[in-house]
Parts: structure tokens; C-alpha cells; sequence
């Protein structure tokens, strides 16, 4: 059993505190991945719990005992590295080695387990190769491989996919997780790339400046972001805000009217706001669609992309608006059109940027 | 190798750029490897052709020829000018200004030559005595031994207690680091013969006058292999020490394994570095070395050049023999050092 136990948290740098108690339990096989702009302390959360740094306060349980104090070799945790830190002096095979090595394993151990290695991650034809003679997608499998000989109990991804191109990004992307289903070890993956989260985790933890904002499934952050930061960090192009007012609350929901006046509707738990109350109303690009009824809007830009095609448009108040739409559209710059916003894709947020709790999802409507 | 040293900027002839730049390097030429070659030269010459005035750059040795009627060899001259010219004879002994001189064909008759009428017979002859002597005459194997002993044992400590140290300072956070590293690199400003009284103390306490010890221990902690190791450490990224402590590394397999082969271009300028200052030492291991048994070569060397009297050949031929083995390692190394930074360029 691997499961990791985040409990308070806390890591200091002099007077400065990066990571404020985080409490976060990561059961045994999950995929879980950090996400968060840069700074916002989740490549120190997971050194901390790799062991490389220390932790200034709160305790780290991984498989129900305390590691605080342990080295981080003792853990038993391996780590993928955003630069890949392969070994330059030493041939693949010896980079897949060294770590078994250290621990004095039988060689004939070894050679068994770096082959086997080399068979899953295609490695084989390079393994007497230096890294330098790799292309960025091998060194990045040498580093996945050096993990995955040691057999840890978690691996640890810090970014590992930042420094490969669009194209090599998608397929090893498409490889972490195969060997994630192979293996069913623990992962703790880190990366800014909230598309990278959306594909490979079962579990996404959401930080801003050391907190925790959110964690849960991808689409249960996707469906109901706890408040405006995760719904604006998850999803792209990012979710459209509306400031609002609210007028009145019934079962169904509540009724907004912004700026100048348009009536709203949003199938939202209206209990804890107040009529008068100032609100934002979000709605994701994917939600707007062309309708004589919806919002008028100018169109700014256009940007078609064949299967589909995004709208940057401004609404009379000048309030940014964008939308995706299926498909190609006539739609050129400058041209006027209405948005229309339906309330069951409507979220809800109070001025302290918590979300109203939706009453009904409208994208379960259609599901297959 | 020849198409690189002839190549110029002019495409037919000489251009006046190619004038400078070969007249340019062939001074440098002339100036770095026309005393090493002299010395070579000389160092073949007999002590009577090292005497000469005016010197000549070949070892040339004047003639001998055995005479009937005289029991020693008898100097060969060509004479050049006055009644005899044209003829080659030997002298007999020289009077004054006149020498008396014989045919070899006709050992009965005396000739008399003034002596600027003769050249005397010379011809290249090796003076390999020279060599051979340092080996038979003198204790040169047990000076070499010592040169080689305290350069290659202060050199491997040199490079170890200076690469762990630059480790430490580069690749730890501890309070005082940049404190410990300045305190360092001021030692620098501290000349050495300020240090010699009290570091003579220390070792003639420690009873280590005569040992070749002496000369080692003192010498082992520079702080400019420190500065050099550790500038060059800090290029090491720390993800690879991160790396290698994930792989259960220890702290002193991370330096043995990791750090130390990535740091090699530098360590092959340190071992260059410790290599020349250890075997071209000199007023250190004057001071504590005393018996000439535990002399080392340049030491030796010194011993050559009496008040009165310097065994030229000698000490000619054991310079060269002293310059030896620094220029292999020189060589040697030099390879290293373009490797390295070749290695380094590509990531």
C-alpha cells in the first residue's frame, strides 16, 4: 500500500512561507496531479514529499508511516525530473542501473530488470547510447525508465513533459499513462498545463500561492469549480465572467440582471445570497451559442480551425466574451451577433469568489 | 596537419597578412622552443665544447689522432693560412703564440704554426656520457623517485581535498558558506614566503624535516583548485545530484559517481596546475629537505651549481631530463582539456 498523506503541511524559506498546511490524501493507484500557475508552490510540495526538501512543519504519511525525517532515498519514491537529470557521463544502460546499483542489488538483478526496462519504454536499440545522443522523447523515456527499474512505491513527475514539442508532448502523454495502467503504482504528477491534468489524472489538485484550491476528479472540477480561480484554470479557452446582480432566488434557481439591465437565469443554489447581492455569473466558451435571444455582442476576432472555431467578442459594456463553436461559421470581424447563455450551464460566484453550488449540470444532458 | 599549417589568407602568393601572422608565429616559435632546443643541444655537448667561446649550437668536439711516437691522441687542425696551408696536422704542444705541430704521415719532423693559422677538426660527436653519467656518477633514479613521489602523491591528495571542498561550497547551503569560501580565496592575497617561517615551525614539530611529507602535507589545500573546481561545480545542474540522492545515492556516491566525472575538464586543469607547482618546486623543498638522499630533482639540480665550480654537462643533461615528464603530462592532459569543454558545450 502506497497511499500518501498530506497533513498540515508547511514549508518556510527564511520569513517567507510558499506552502500554507496542506491537508491532501492520495489513495494507493491514483493519479494525482498538481496544477497551478508557476509560483504557486506544487513542484515544492512535491519535493517535499520526494525528500529533497525539508518539511518546515505538518506531517507526510506514505504508506501510513511518517517519512518526515527519512532521506529521501529512504522513502522509496523515484522521481522524474522536468530536466530529465540523466546521468551525462553514463550510457543509458548505466543511467537505468545506477540507482539498483546503489543499493547493491545482484547483477544479475539488474541486467534482468534495466532489459525489461528498456523492452517496455522501447529502449532497447539505445541503450549503450550516451544521453546526449538521445532526442528529447528517449532521454524523457531513460528518466521514466530510471524510475520504473527501481519499482517504487510512488512516482513523482516534476513537469516532465515542458521540455518536448506539441506533437512529442500528446504521445508521452499518452505513455505516462499506459505505464500508470501497467504499473497501478501511486503517481504524483506536476505541471502548469491544465490539459495535461484533464487527460491523465484521477485526481487533480488545484494550488494558488501554497493553498490548496480544489481537488477532486477532473470533471468534477471541470462541472463544479469550488470558486473563479479552478474555473478559470480549468478548461480553455478560459471561462467568460459576467458581473451581476441578483434580483431574485426560487427553486429553480436565481435570477440575475447585469450592467444594464438583461434579465439572467442560473439553475444555482440560491440559499446563501441575498437579493441586491453583486455576484459573477461564469459560462464556459463551449456553453455560449449563437441565438437571436442571447446577449448582443461584437465580434472582435475569429479564429476558425476547420472542426471548430473560437469567437473573441465584446459585449456593449465591454466586457470580454469568448466562444467555441462546433464547426466552421460566417461569422467575420466586426460583425454583431447574440450569445445565448443557458442557465443550466451557468455557474455562480459570490464576491468572495466562492461558487454557488449548481443545481443542475447541463452538460450531463447529451452524455453518451 | 600540413594543409592547417599552410593555409593562408592569400590565394596564389603570399599575402602581406600571411607575412605577419607566419613571421608572428614563427618569432613565437623562436622565442618558446629556441632555449628548450639550445638546452637539448647542449646538453649532448662535451664540458670542454660547453667552455668554448664563441658557443656553437651543435655538439661539435674537436678531433684526435693517434701519432706514432706519442703516447696520447694528439688534437687534430686544419691549417689555413702561412707556409703550411692546406695541410692537416696534429699539435704537438702549444708555445706561446706558436704551436708545435706533426704530420700524422710523417711523425718525425716538428712544425711550427702560429696559432691563428690553424682551425681546429671538429666533428658532431654525441656526448651521451652526459647522460649515462647521471645515472652511474650520480643518484639521479632516487632524485627522480623523489620528484615523482611527492609530485603524484601531493597531486592525488591535491585534487581530492580540493574537489571535496569546491563540492561542499558549491553544491551545499550552510550558514558561513560564502564566509568560509572569501576566508578562502584571501589566502590567495597572502604571499607565500609570509607563511615559510611559521609553516617551517609546524613542520619541524610535527618531525616531518627530511620526509618527503614535508613538502606534501603543506602543499595539499590551494585555494585556487578550490576557486577553480567550485566555479566549475556550480555549472552542474542540481538536478542530477537530486537525481542520483532519488537513486539511493549516498552523499559520497553522489560526489564520487556524479559530480567528480562531470567535473573532469577541471580536474585535468588542476592536475596540470598541482603537477607543475609540486615538480618545479623549489625553495620549500630547499628548506626541508636537508640529506641529499632525499633530495628531490630540482634540488639536485641546485647541487650541480657549486660556488667555485657547476658541472655544466651535468646539470644540462638532467634539466632535460627534469623537463621530461612534465611535458607528457602536459601533453597528455592537454587532450583531456579540449575533450571536456568539447563535451560540456553540447548539453
Amino acid at each position: 500500500m502506497a497511499e500518501v498523506e498530506l497533513r498540515g503541511i508547511v514549508k518556510d524559506y527564511g520569513a517567507v512561507r510558499v506552502v500554507h498546511g496542506v491537508d491532501l490524501t492520495i489513495e494507493d493507484g491514483t493519479f494525482c496531479v498538481f496544477v497551478g500557475p508557476s509560483g504557486c508552490g506544487k513542484s515544492t510540495l512535491l519535493r517535499m514529499i520526494a525528500g529533497l526538501e525539508d518539511i518546515s512543519g505538518g506531517e507526510l504519511l506514505i504508506g501510513g508511516a511518517r517519512v518526515n525525517d527519512q532521506r529521501a532515498a529512504e522513502r522509496g519514491l523515484a522521481m522524474v525530473f522536468q530536466t530529465y537529470a540523466l546521468y551525462p557521463h553514463m550510457s543509458v544502460r548505466q543511467n537505468l542501473a545506477f540507482g539498483l546499483e546503489n543499493i547493491r542489488m545482484p547483477k544479475a538483478e539488474i541486467a534482468a530488470r534495466v532489459s525489461e526496462a528498456a523492452r517496455m519504454l522501447q529502449l532497447e536499440p539505445y541503450l549503450d547510447r550516451r544521453p546526449r545522443a538521445l532526442s528529447g522523447g528517449q532521454r524523457q523515456r531513460v528518466a521514466i525508465g530510471r524510475a520504473v527499474v527501481r519499482e517504487p512505491k510512488v512516482f513523482l513527475f516534476d513537469e516532465p513533459l515542458s521540455n518536448l514539442d506539441a506533437e512529442l508532448r500528446v504521445s508521452m502523454r499518452g505513455e505516462i499513462a499506459a505505464l500508470h495502467r501497467r504499473i497501478g503504482n501511486t503517481m504524483i504528477y506536476v505541471t502548469h498545463d491544465q490539459v495535461e491534468a484533464m487527460t491523465m489524472a484521477d485526481k487533480i489538485v488545484v494550488l494558488r500561492d501554497g493553498r490548496i484550491e480544489q481537488a477532486g476528479a477532473p470533471i468534477e472540477l471541470y462541472n463544479r469549480p469550488a470558486n473563479t480561480f479552478v474555473a478559470g484554470f480549468i478548461g480553455s479557452p478560459r471561462m467568460n465572467f459576467l458581473p451581476c446582480t441578483v434580483t431574485a432566488r426560487e427553486g429553480e434557481g436565481v435570477t440575475l440582471q447585469d450592467a444594464q439591465g438583461r434579465v439572467l437565469h442560473a439553475a444555482v443554489d440560491g440559499r446563501t445570497v441575498a437579493d441586491g447581492e453583486e455576484v459573477q455569473l461564469g459560462i464556459r466558451p463551449e456553453h455560449l451559442h449563437p441565438d437571436p435571444e442571447g446577449y448582443p455582442v461584437t465580434v472582435e476576432n475569429v479564429e476558425q480551425l476547420g472542426g471548430e472555431s473560437y469567437l473573441y467578442a465584446r459585449t456593449e459594456t465591454g466586457i470580454a466574451l469568448t466562444a467555441h463553436l462546433s464547426g466552421q461559421t460566417t461569422l467575420a470581424r466586426g460583425s454583431r451577433t447574440h450569445l445565448a447563455i443557458r442557465p443550466d450551464f451557468a455557474h455562480v460566484f459570490r464576491k468572495d469568489t466562492t461558487a454557488l453550488p449548481r443545481l443542475r449540470l447541463g452538460e450531463l444532458e447529451n452524455v453518451m | 596537419m600540413l594543409r592547417f599549417l599552410t593555409q593562408r589568407r592569400g590565394r596564389d602568393r603570399l599575402d602581406m597578412t600571411d607575412w605577419i601572422a607566419f613571421g608572428f608565429l614563427g618569432l613565437g616559435v623562436f622565442l618558446m622552443l629556441g632555449p628548450v632546443l639550445w638546452l637539448t643541444l647542449s646538453s649532448f655537448k662535451t664540458e670542454a665544447a660547453l667552455q668554448e667561446y664563441p658557443p656553437k649550437l651543435l655538439p661539435l668536439a674537436p678531433q684526435f689522432v693517434e701519432v706514432e711516437g706519442f703516447e696520447t691522441a694528439l688534437q687534430r687542425f686544419q691549417v689555413v693560412s702561412g707556409e703550411h696551408a692546406g695541410r692537416e696536422l696534429a699539435q704537438v704542444r702549444r708555445v706561446g703564440l706558436n704551436a708545435q705541430m706533426v704530420d700524422p704521415a710523417n711523425p718525425d719532423e716538428r712544425l711550427n704554426v702560429h696559432i691563428n693559422d690553424r682551425e681546429a677538426v671538429r666533428a658532431v660527436q654525441v656526448e651521451t656520457e652526459n647522460y649515462t653519467g647521471l645515472f652511474t656518477r650520480f643518484n639521479f633514479l632516487r632524485y627522480f623517485w623523489n620528484s615523482t613521489f611527492i609530485t603524484v602523491v601531493a597531486t592525488v591528495l591535491t585534487v581530492l581535498f580540493n574537489s571535496m571542498a569546491a563540492f561542499a561550497l558549491a553544491k551545499y547551503r550552510f550558514t558561513g558558506r560564502n564566509t568560509v569560501f572569501l576566508l578562502i580565496i584571501a589566502t590567495l592575497m597572502i604571499p607565500p614566503t609570509v607563511t615559510l617561517v611559521p609553516l617551517f615551525l609546524v613542520v619541524s614539530q610535527m618531525g616531518l624535516i627530511n620526509s618527503p611529507w614535508a613538502v606534501i602535507w603543506p602543499a595539499i589545500a590551494t585555494p585556487t583548485g578550490v576557486f577553480l573546481l567550485r566555479q566549475y561545480m556550480l555549472t552542474i545542474p542540481d538536478d542530477l545530484l537530486d537525481a542520483a540522492r532519488m537513486d539511493n545515492a549516498s552523499e559520497w556516491r553522489v560526489y564520487w559517481k556524479i559530480v567528480l566525472p562531470l567535473s573532469a575538464p577541471a580536474l585535468a586543469v588542476l592536475i596540470i596546475f598541482s603537477v607543475m607547482w609540486r615538480w618545479n618546486e623549489f625553495l620549500w623543498p630547499l628548506i626541508v629537505l636537508n640529506r641529499s638522499e632525499g633530495f628531490t630533482l630540482q634540488l639536485a639540480l641546485n647541487s650541480f651549481q657549486g660556488e667555485l665550480q657547476t658541472a655544466w654537462s651535468s646539470l644540462l643533461a638532467m634539466t632535460v631530463l627534469t623537463l621530461l615528464p612534465i611535458t607528457l603530462v602536459f601533453a597528455f592532459l592537454q587532450k583531456f582539456i579540449t575533450q571536456g569543454i568539447a563535451q560540456s558545450g553540447v548539453k
